[in-house]
């Protein structure tokens, strides 16, 4: 229902993302993971049609078959929450603290569905029991300040359900929240999901929470999209450099501790050699160049394509293509 | 809590609502007729039946002090209620729709910062003929800068927020955003600044009155009375002095409040004074 192709978003000094092409069929779940600055959250942003105005965007953001990507506010306003709909990272932050919990979640149902306020609440009450908040009928009344950090997150998820979306992007939904917590939020959207028959579109970067709540991933670096492909394959099977350095730089896998050396040390936490470039000092080849550990002498000058590979997935290296 | 009550706020709120009693009680009561003359009794002194003593022409100054208060919160309030909706609305819709919209109003509010209240009533009077009304229109015009400068300051920082982009995902328009979302969370610095600038009017009024250019006989106010006062200064202090001090406890009441609210609601103030 949602597919990006050839998307690209630049500023003045920057391009936050370069040629993404992605698809999200109806009812999947699709993982992105990145590092910071990966730019994981400008794509979320576009699906959204939520870029910064100073962005320039190109390429195509098709929607049930319709382009957006230049799309008036206007335009977008009316696929948002009732076609896309979005949850923040800060659940503290993401809810006005002046206004009662009900209130903002009724809002968009009295706006958007037409619904009386009676209905509206009887609507909202339903929501609040869907993402299981206890006693709805009281949180109604209540203010963003008086619940947990947990119990914030459940209130954005009945908001972005609130007009029934065809796809929930969650923007690092479970960061700001401890690990049990934060498991719970995630065995919340899987579930969500699969009833409502919901596209989920997962960004994090947290594998493990993308390996549980997600069918397919795409891995980003630099604002481009390094591998994408089934999850678990791609997990266990990573093609592209940067997603074994990705996955190589996680600490006790399955509850190993890092292994001894030669010497009877414990071995440092391997990590990825120099931090992401700024996203104005990228390499006009491959994005990795210069922090890869199989760089070859043209990588930082030709781009790779995004080269198909065995079983439904593809990565964006040399080292996969024909010549190689 | 009890840290907000600093000695500012006290005093202002006692000063505060000395002058609003006062101004209140005289719509019901006040000890004389605020403009009965008696001649025969003028420049009265301090007694059980003049608890001021009466002016010039025998009018009792509790009673005109009284009216002239009610004279000058109506004033101030209609003029900082009117300027400060038409600012914090132009405030509102600059921050929401941003570029030359934006641009626009902000230079505008700068022309109107430029512009002296006393020249507009001036300009206002040979116009329309002095009235409280010059006054209202030139105060309120004042404002309308200051109030739009302060809210598009606050909005802009709302804006940024999370919870503006949760509303923006959820598909709220610009308009209704700024009104559900935008217009309470800049309600704080708008009301402290509403509380100066009421503090500014009553000044205003009692300069412009003072010119001639507000309040019109018989109708009392602080700054009419002490014009009339200034020729009689050597003869009778008095009746400069008590007029001088409604002003100066009005002034002074409504911008230590103001100060005290800013204190407040500022969580820079707030956190270095815990530091």
């Amino acid at each position: 229902m949602m597919a990006l192709s050839g998307l690209s978003v630049s500023f003045d000094t920057a391009q936050a993302l370069r040629d993404v092409s992605l698809q999200v069929p109806q009812g999947t779940r699709l993982g992105i993971v990145g590092e910071s600055g990966s730019g994981k959250s400008m794509l979320g942003l576009s699906m959204m049609g939520m870029v910064p105005e100073a962005a320039r965007v190109s390429g195509r953001i098709m929607l049930d078959g319709t382009d957006l990507s230049g799309a008036s506010e206007r335009l977008w306003r009316r696929h948002r929450a009732r076609r896309v709909a979005m949850i923040f990272q800060e659940p503290m932050a993401a809810l006005n603290p002046l206004q009662r919990l009900g209130d903002t979640v009724m809002e968009p149902l009295q706006v958007h569905l037409g619904l009386s306020r009676a209905a509206a609440r009887t609507r909202a009450l339903e929501l609040f029991d869907e993402v299981g908040i206890p006693d709805p009928p009281a949180r109604l009344r209540q203010y963003p300040h008086e619940i947990s950090g947990g119990q914030r997150q459940r209130v954005l998820i009945a908001l972005a359900l609130s007009c029934d979306p065809a796809l929930l992007i969650a923007d690092e939904p479970t960061t700001a929240l401890d690990a049990h917590v934060a498991l719970r939020i995630i065995e919340l959207l899987v579930d969500l999901a699969e009833r409502r028959q919901m596209a989920l579109v997962f960004i994090s970067h947290d594998l493990a929470a993308v390996a549980r709540a997600t069918e397919r991933i795409a891995v980003m670096y630099g604002g481009e999209i390094a591998e994408e492909g089934p999850t678990a394959a791609v997990l266990e099977n990573p093609r592209h450099p940067y997603t074994r350095g990705l996955l190589g730089a996680r600490p006790g896998i399955g509850g190993a501790t890092p292994a001894r050396g030669a010497d009877g040390r414990r071995q440092r936490l391997p990590t990825i050699p120099g931090s992401v470039p700024p996203l104005s000092q990228l390499p006009a080849g491959c994005r990795f160049a210069g922090r890869c550990p199989v760089e070859m002498p043209h990588c930082a000058d030709t781009r790779p394509a995004a080269y198909p590979l065995p079983g439904d997935r593809h990565a964006a290296c040399h080292l996969l293509g024909a010549g190689a | 809590m009890t840290r907000h009550l600093t000695p500012n706020l006290v005093l202002g709120a006692l000063l505060v609502a000395f002058v609003v009693g006062m101004a209140a009680l005289s719509l019901v009561w006040t000890p004389h007729d605020h403009a009965a003359m008696s001649i025969r009794a003028r420049f009265g002194p301090a007694s059980d039946i003049h608890w001021l003593g009466t002016d010039q022409l025998g009018r009792d100054i509790v009673s005109q002090l009284m009216v002239a208060a009610r004279n000058s919160m109506t004033v101030a309030l209609i003029a900082v209620l009117a300027g400060g909706s038409i600012g914090v609305a132009l405030g509102l819709l600059a921050s929401a729709l941003g570029g030359w919209v934006e641009d626009l109003i902000m230079r505008v509010a700068d022309i109107g910062f430029a512009f002296p209240a006393l020249l507009f009533a001036i300009m206002l009077s040979a116009v329309f003929g002095p009235s409280l009304w010059v006054a209202v229109i030139a105060i309120a015009f004042i404002n309308i800068p200051v109030f739009a400068r302060v809210t598009r300051g606050a909005a802009n920082v709302i804006w940024t927020r999370d919870y503006v982009a949760a509303a923006r995902a959820a598909g709220h328009g610009k308009l209704a955003i700024s009104r559900d979302h935008i217009l309470p969370n800049v309600a704080a610095p708008v009301i402290v600044q509403a509380t100066i600038e009421f503090a500014i009017a009553i000044l205003a009024e009692a300069a412009l009155s003072y010119l001639g250019l507000g309040a019109q006989p018989p109708s009392p106010s602080w700054g009419r009375m002490l014009s009339e006062a200034q020729t009689l200064m050597f003869m009778a202090p008095q009746l400069a002095i008590y007029p001088g001090l409604c002003i100066m406890a009005a002034v002074l009441g409504f911008s230590l409040l103001g100060d005290a609210l800013r204190d407040i609601t500022d969580p820079r103030l707030t956190r270095s004074r815990q530091a």
